[in-house]
């Protein structure tokens, strides 16, 4: 029932967020239209740094009571990471191509966040080649602390070399947007935000299925 | 301390005996060295520029081959349970594990080394002395992660490939910082060098402390 009504909260403020970014929100003086991709660009990978959040406490989980639970959620924590932070780096590409030039460039965020998606698909192969759940849980974890701590080094290293992208217009000390833009971003980060929650929700349940499916055919197996 | 040395001595034995880790790391730096040097032969390029990048590159597959061969070595015949079942914390054989692998890699690095010099044809001066300063801190960072990863990946199948995907994502801090020193060395114009080698002590720091504490999840059973 609540994982209902956060779908449908999730639809409506999905189809808001859309409205308000390609009608509501004011045309870019500079950039012109390719700027709205920002709208969807900018939460998508602010929940990439959620999700490596959400994996480290899913590993800690694990470490302090070495409850499957937990592993189920660094599991599905990684999931959504890699999704969504992949569909950061193709909105980023697609709007790199119109202003900057090239799709691809080596600059100290794009690196950051592929760096980070690289880690979350290791886990991932990682974890599909550890059958044994005991196994796959205790390794993945060690992975995925050491992964994860790796975030804040690869931030001060990737800094330090120069950067080409934009600064944050919306953080503090920034240039700040007009009242529409602002409000459409807030929009869309709710938007990102509530599909975040449900997408979590359900493959959380997965999760938990996939394993008891897991147990079943082992205890089938061994009554055979 | 007493049952670190115990295992370093005992992997130099081995080497000593086998000589597989430091020839196939030899071998491995030096065909990647001979690569680039064709990979770049048609372009004009300055070679001052790449060779930083060649160096690292070399060092760090390199090295993963060697981390591949020193784990596959106590897995043949059992050999990690006969050290899982000695008398000493798993901390300390984390701690072993990675000196060992440290020397050996030092070993492999000495010797490509000057053959990158030659390769490049650039001088021997004391500024290879600061770039193997650099190469011992560089390999240290990737020895204190490496010997950890290739624990984990020695329980797939397909640990070989393994190793190299779990550690060349984590590694990118010690490649970017050891890369940029070197260049900095080798160009002269060192005033960012002391920032560079803040980031490869902290990695070194950072990684050493977390595998200590979370090595006993890795090997057991």
């Amino acid at each position: 029932m609540k994982l209902k009504v956060l779908a449908i909260l999730t639809l409506v403020s999905m189809l808001t967020a859309l409205y308000m970014i390609f009608l509501y929100a004011p045309r870019e003086a500079l950039q012109g239209d390719a700027q709205r991709i920002f709208y969807i660009h900018v939460p998508l990978a602010i929940s990439g740094y959620v999700s490596a959040f959400l994996l480290l406490i899913g590993v800690i989980g694990f470490f302090r009571t070495g409850d499957l639970k937990w592993d189920r959620f660094g599991e599905t924590a990684a999931a959504l990471g890699v999704t969504f932070i992949s569909a950061q780096l193709i909105t980023g590409s697609l709007w790199s191509r119109p202003i900057w030039g090239p799709w691809w460039v080596w600059d100290a965020r794009t690196t950051l966040q592929l760096v980070l998606d690289l880690i979350f698909i290791a886990y991932f192969m990682l974890r599909s080649y550890l059958p044994d759940p005991q196994k796959r849980a205790k390794l993945s974890a060690v992975f995925g602390l050491l992964g994860m701590i790796d975030v804040p080094i690869n931030y001060l290293s990737i800094y330090l070399v120069r950067t080409q992208h934009p600064q944050a217009v919306v953080s503090p000390g920034g240039g700040g947007v007009s009242p529409e833009m602002g409000l459409t971003l807030t929009v869309s980060f709710t938007a990102v935000g509530l599909l975040y929650a449900y997408l979590f929700n359900r493959r959380l349940a997965i999760a938990k299925v996939e394993e008891e499916v897991d147990y079943l055919e082992q205890v089938v197996l061994a009554h055979e | 301390m007493k049952s670190m040395s115990a295992i370093i001595f005992k992997d130099i034995v081995i080497e000593m005996r086998n000589k597989e880790s430091i020839t196939s790391m030899l071998m491995f730096g030096v065909l990647v060295l001979v690569v680039f040097q064709f990979a770049f032969e048609t372009i004009n390029v300055e070679r001052g520029l790449l060779a930083p990048g060649t160096l690292w590159v070399a060092f760090s597959f390199a090295a993963i081959l060697g981390l591949n061969r020193s784990l596959a070595m106590e897995i043949d015949n059992d050999c990690l349970q006969g050290l899982l079942l000695a008398p000493i914390s798993r901390g300390e054989l984390y701690l072993g594990k990675v000196a060992s692998n440290f020397i050996f890699m030092m070993i492999a690095e000495a010797i490509v080394l000057p053959l990158f010099v030659v390769f490049n044809n650039l001088d021997f001066n004391l500024k290879f002395l600061e770039v193997a300063a650099i190469a011992c801190l560089g390999t240290l960072g990737i020895a204190s992660i490496g010997t950890i990863l290739s624990t984990i990946s020695a329980n797939t199948r397909i640990k070989e490939v393994m190793l190299p995907v779990l550690q060349i994502p984590l590694t990118v801090p010690v490649i970017i910082a050891s890369v940029e020193a070197t260049r900095e060395v080798l160009t002269g114009d060192t005033r960012g060098i002391s920032s560079w080698l803040y980031v490869l002590a902290g990695f070194i720091i950072v990684y050493l402390t977390a595998s200590y504490l979370v090595f006993e999840f890795a090997v057991e059973e």
